[in-house]
């Protein structure tokens, strides 16, 4: 069993890191400094700590602010009111004008459990990715999340970074690449690709096991940027594979399904299914019954690959 | 056109911004100051007829104030757009652009001429200010209601670096029914951001009528000082008022202040006067005429004198 941790605290422990080498690293928080884990930034950099209330539309567009004088802000709250509530700041501030401000989105997912669907963000990979400008990150484990809160400071721009509440299982470690817009192949396979992002990563990564006992081969992507999004490994992955299954803790409009789709149908057109939420709201429960429920498992990536190979051999695309 | 890039912090610092004098670069005189109102009334008219689209109410009855902060009271240089000793100011009702981009062009950040070319495709002036395409203009909007938050977001950066910045938040009436304006005038005085500056254009017009009528807004000036503001009340076409009431908020330690500054939408003209019909639309051409007779030019010279410079 691997090592568990939370993807926020590597959000966390990533600003603290920040901090230590860029005076110009300001955060702010919408009143949830322990659950989005600024706090340790907080701590130890009280003066460039920024509290902004339950006020998240003035705290996008304060950060947008900072960002005009030289700062770099990264403001924190939980991700469905970072996206849907400050929607316009986000496109007209922030995005329009290209401005160097970091999103973080902490609880996404439905993973984030009895808190319920208000709380579980399911929409914001279609928001983000969708205005001009826009990066949109989703890493799988602490140690990627914390990488890529690293990256996000070191280019220019509007990051969206996703990260969850629950302890996660590590999959990467120190030595792991990390590139914006890069992604990696965790497992090689040549009968199906499952490109996944988030905690469906680690489905994925179980999934392919179970496949291989039926002599399946499946490469796992860790496609954690969504956007940009690296064409040339989703293309390479099609003509190796034949056939392509997307799995996110995501709706399934607009998602990486759909962003990957849009690569694959206008280059390399293969059989395709996509393991997501299926266009409903999510609900209180524990973290393991809601990912049976809302068909996010290892079981359900399998099923969706049963099914995307059969099309593949059928040749029905 | 220039993208943003990185503030160069080092640059940032004191050094830069304690070597080169903060002052107005024109420092004009109240006699002059009416003058250069006038001239950015003649502008505003001309362009729009011109652009046969855009926003004339609104621009011509903050012309006033547009005078004494860019020829008197901010601290700017328009040859080099992002000096980083200079002033800032957020245009958070986008549709002034008229107004915005006059002053602009008559500051000297680029040439009277690009004024011919509002709202066109190949000029860089859009309907609604675009920091990627025109100089001198820190950030887009034409979104109500954002102004106030990003003037306190650069406010609270550059306290943050001791630097002696004023920041300009430039507001209308109509957008204090935004819920986000109150999140940023909480916090401002929350954070008693005392180098932040907002100026209401307060001409109770809005696009279906008055204000009072669409959503009373009064008593605005206890609004703000409920919410732990510096008020200064004036008229917001007396240039001595308005001089006056920004000595006054920079000397004021502790609070944020806003100026709410009665203005008259189309001032002075007389058919645009008070007539929220002029709040989106542009002068047909022999409208124009009437109002450029009535500012003392014609569309032939005032045109003239934009294509020439
Ligand atoms: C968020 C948002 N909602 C609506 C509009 C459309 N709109 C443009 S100006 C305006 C209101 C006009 O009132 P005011 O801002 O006081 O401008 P004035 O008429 O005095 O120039 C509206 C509703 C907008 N630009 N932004
Ligand atoms: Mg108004």
């Amino acid at each position: 069993m691997p090592q568990m941790k939370k993807t926020r605290e590597g959000f966390g422990r990533a600003l603290v890191e920040l901090g230590r080498d860029n005076p110009d690293i300001v955060v702010l928080v919408g009143d949830l400094t322990d659950s989005t884990m600024v706090s340790f930034f907080a701590k130890e950099f009280p003066d460039r700590f920024i509290e902004m209330g339950v006020a998240e539309q003035n705290m996008m567009t304060a950060a947008a602010g900072l960002s005009l004088v030289g700062k770099i802000p990264f403001l924190a709250t939980y991700g469905a009111f970072a996206t849907c509530r400050c929607a316009d700041q986000i496109r007209v501030t922030v995005c329009y004008s290209d401005l160097n401000v970091k999103i973080g989105g902490a609880h996404g997912g439905i993973s984030v459990g009895p808190d319920g669907a208000t709380h579980q963000a399911l929409e914001e990979i279609a928001m983000m990715r969708v205005l001009p400008n826009m990066k949109v990150i989703v890493p799988c484990d602490f140690e990627e999340t914390r990488k890529a809160t690293l990256a996000a400071a070191s280019i220019w721009g509007p990051v969206y970074i996703r990260f969850g509440r629950e302890d996660v299982p590590c999959i990467t470690d120190a030595n792991t690449p990390f590139e914006i817009g890069k992604g990696n192949i965790l497992r090689q396979g040549d009968d199906v690709a499952i490109v996944a992002c988030g905690v469906m990563v680690h489905e994925a990564l179980q999934a392919a096991e179970t496949l291989a006992q039926k002599d399946v081969e499946a490469r796992v992507i860790d496609l954690h940027t969504i956007k940009p999004i690296d064409r040339h490994l989703l293309i390479q992955a099609a003509d190796d594979c034949g056939a392509v299954v997307t799995a996110e803790e995501h709706q399934i409009h607009g998602g990486l399904g759909g962003a990957v789709a849009e690569v694959l149908v206008r280059n390399r057109p293969v059989p395709m299914e996509f393991v997501a939420v299926d266009d409903r709201f999510g609900q209180s429960g524990n973290t393991v019954e809601l990912m049976s429920v809302f068909g996010l498992t290892a079981d359900h990536i399998v099923s969706a690959v049963n099914k995307v190979m059969a099309r593949k051999t059928a040749k029905v695309y | 056109m220039e993208r943003h890039l990185s503030v160069d912090r080092q640059s940032m610092l004191a050094a830069e911004t304690t070597t080169m004098t903060r002052t107005n670069p024109y420092r004009l005189a109240i006699d002059q100051l009416t003058i250069k109102s006038l001239e950015l009334r003649r502008d505003i008219i001309t362009m729009l007829v011109e652009a046969k689209s855009g926003h004339t109410g609104g621009p011509m009855g903050f012309a006033d104030i547009a005078s004494a902060l860019f020829f008197h009271e901010m601290v700017y240089d328009p040859k080099s757009p992002k000096w980083p000793g200079r002033d800032m100011w957020f245009f958070s009702m986008g549709h002034m652009t008229p107004i915005h981009y006059s002053a602009l062009a008559e500051a000297g950040y680029f040439p009277l001429k690009d004024l011919m070319k509002f709202r066109k495709l190949d000029g860089h002036l859009q309907g609604h200010p675009s920091c990627l395409d025109t100089p001198g203009v820190e950030v887009s909007s034409g979104s109500l209601g954002q102004g106030l938050s990003i003037a306190f977001g650069a406010a609270y950066g550059s306290r943050m670096d001791g630097h002696p910045r004023r920041v300009y938040a430039l507001l209308s009436d109509g957008e204090h029914e935004e819920g986000s304006t109150w999140e940023a005038a909480m916090a401002a005085g929350h954070y008693r951001m005392d180098n932040l500056c907002a100026i209401v254009d307060y001409n109770n017009i809005q696009i279906d009528g008055h204000v009072e009528d669409i959503m009373g807004l009064a008593p605005l000036g206890d609004k703000y000082r409920a919410f732990r503001w510096n008020v200064i009340e004036i008229d917001g076409h007396d240039i001595t008022a308005i001089i006056g009431a920004l000595e006054q908020a920079r000397h004021c330690k502790g609070r944020p202040t806003v100026i709410l500054a009665r203005t008259v939408m189309g001032f002075p003209v007389s058919f645009m006067f008070d007539n929220f019909e002029w709040h989106g639309k542009p002068p047909k051409p022999e409208e124009g005429d009437r109002a450029l007779a009535e500012l003392g030019t014609s569309y032939a010279e005032w045109s003239a004198r934009l294509l020439e410079n």
